[in-house]
């Protein structure tokens, strides 16, 4: 049989499957259906602690950003964790590090590549430069204010990690490397994800649990345990901003390049 | 019969078009040729499911789960005049947004992965056609 | 929530995965993510997740459609289906 026919007709089973289980699902925006409220007789769902209790716990306005940061921060450590594993995956598998190679031949210029005139990149090479300083600001806004607006480490750090991009596709690869060398970006990353396991071991070695960031108060010298979580939150994404940007860069500089780190798009 | 309808179709309309998603992405990644076209098929399965668990957190008439500087949820709510248990629903569940909030970075990374795997099989057998592939390494291992 | 914004926002991003799944040019193939990927992003700012939504506008329509573009342009353009 061809494979397409018996792809279709699995998937047309597998959604059928689907469809019948929906009808059972509570109605959509139902404020009272178990994952939001709990089920009837049960213990009341998470979701309503997080809602009544955290800014008394945290001091932190956004919800998101307390359940992020400290209700879940192991979890969104060794997701941070995650991220820094698929980077070294890449750095593996294409990273070409035999630098007395010839560069690959470049591609034929024919339709298929983008025009590259010299007015198109000029154009295109201005407008990045006066982009790019107003995406960065914006980044580090982002980073700094996700206790009080939607962001945070993950947010503020793809697009830090979008600005060096942008330098790259606007000029080229390696004008981004001389500002983001190879061996900066790496550090950068494992920087990061140590700086989150030091708000974990810190409270650890003050006789508390990992990543228990109340009883950093003596530390932070704040008035209660409540704003030292504040702050440790706003320590973590900076953590997290700076994996998550070295990340990205790493990424797109090793795809751009065939793992050479030369010559580029 | 169209109340009937709207009670099991118009309350679940979200999920079904989440599925109709879901099956396009499923397709894709097993028919689709191309290995650059079963990666996008991959990325639409993905959302479909991130779409699935984010929409099961949402509340009718509820605000973004973001409080006011003082700690209290914001008075535009209509729920806002009521004790604590029913106030709690005039905002939206945090605890999806959250979950979903790493699993869409993460998926961007594993992404990169793949594309980078797309880039060394294209290197070292001139293609990315799954075909074109498979007849590539039959023609190195003829005897299987 | 907003009933008739959520239907239209849903026809569309049926529409935008479709036609991104069907065009065999695979450059336009990936615009056409990006735009599914920016819908997604609007859908989820009607339902009240702001930093989903956030998060999918920098990631989902900014970031990997660079990344489909730059493999894109290392291996081949056409696709035979």
């Amino acid at each position: 049989m061809n494979a397409k026919v018996s792809a279709t007709i699995a998937v047309i089973i597998t959604g059928a499957v689907l469809l019948y289980g929906v009808a059972d699902f509570p109605d959509f925006g139902d404020p009272t259906s178990p994952a939001n409220a709990g089920v009837e007789g049960g213990a009341p769902s998470a979701s309503l602690h997080f809602i009544n209790e955290s800014y008394k716990e945290t001091k932190v306005p956004n919800l998101v950003t307390s359940v992020l940061a400290d209700y879940r921060g192991y979890d969104t450590m060794f997701e941070t964790v995650v991220i820094f594993a698929a980077g070294l995956a890449i750095f593996v598998i294409l990273r070409n590090l035999r630098s007395d190679d010839p560069l690959p031949e470049p591609l034929p210029a024919t339709e298929d590549r983008f025009i590259d005139g010299d007015h198109q990149r000029i154009i295109v090479g201005t407008t990045c430069r006066i982009a790019i300083p107003l995406v960065q600001i914006f980044a580090l806004y982002v980073v700094a204010h996700g206790h009080h607006s939607p962001g945070g480490g993950f947010q503020g750090g793809v697009m830090l990690g979008a600005s060096f991009i942008l330098v790259a596709l606007g000029g080229n690869l390696r004008d981004a490397l001389a500002r983001l060398g190879e061996d900066t970006f790496m550090r950068l990353a494992s920087l990061g994800i140590l700086i989150y396991a030091a708000f974990g071991l810190v409270p650890q070695f003050l006789g508390r649990n990992f990543l228990d960031y109340g009883v950093l108060e003596k530390i932070f010298l704040t008035d209660g345990p409540e704003m030292a979580r504040s702050h440790s939150m706003l320590g973590v994404e900076v953590g997290v901003a700076l994996t998550v940007m070295s990340i990205m860069f790493a990424i797109f500089a090793n795809l751009s390049s065939r793992g050479e780190m030369r010559g580029g798009l | 019969m169209a109340e009937f309808l709207w009670k099991t179709i118009g309350h679940h309309f979200n999920f079904w078009v989440y599925i109709v998603l879901l099956m396009l992405g499923l397709w894709a990644t097993i028919a689709k040729n191309n290995l650059v076209k079963k990666l996008m098929g991959l990325s639409i399965f993905q959302s479909a499911i991130i779409l699935l668990y984010v929409s099961i957190g949402t509340k009718e008439g509820a605000t973004i789960p973001i409080l006011d500087h003082h700690g209290h949820i914001p008075s535009e709510s209509h729920h806002a005049d009521v004790g604590p248990e029913i106030a709690a629903h005039g905002v939206a569940n945090p605890l999806p947004h959250v979950l979903m909030l790493t699993a869409i970075v993460v998926g961007v990374a594993t992404l990169g992965v793949a594309l980078s795997l797309v880039q060394a099989i294209y290197r070292d057998f001139g293609t990315v056609e799954e075909d074109e592939l498979l007849r590539e390494i039959k023609s190195l291992h003829p005897d299987g | 929530m907003i009933l008739s914004l959520n239907i239209v926002l849903l026809v569309f991003l049926v529409v935008a995965a479709v036609i991104s799944l069907g065009v065999k040019d695979l450059l336009s193939g990936s615009m056409v993510l990006g735009i599914y990927g920016f819908l997604i992003c609007l859908l989820w700012a009607e339902m009240g997740a702001v930093d989903v939504a956030f998060t999918e506008a920098a990631v989902g329509a900014g970031v990997s459609t660079v990344l489909f573009v730059a493999t894109i342009l290392n291996t081949k353009r056409r696709s035979t289906d």
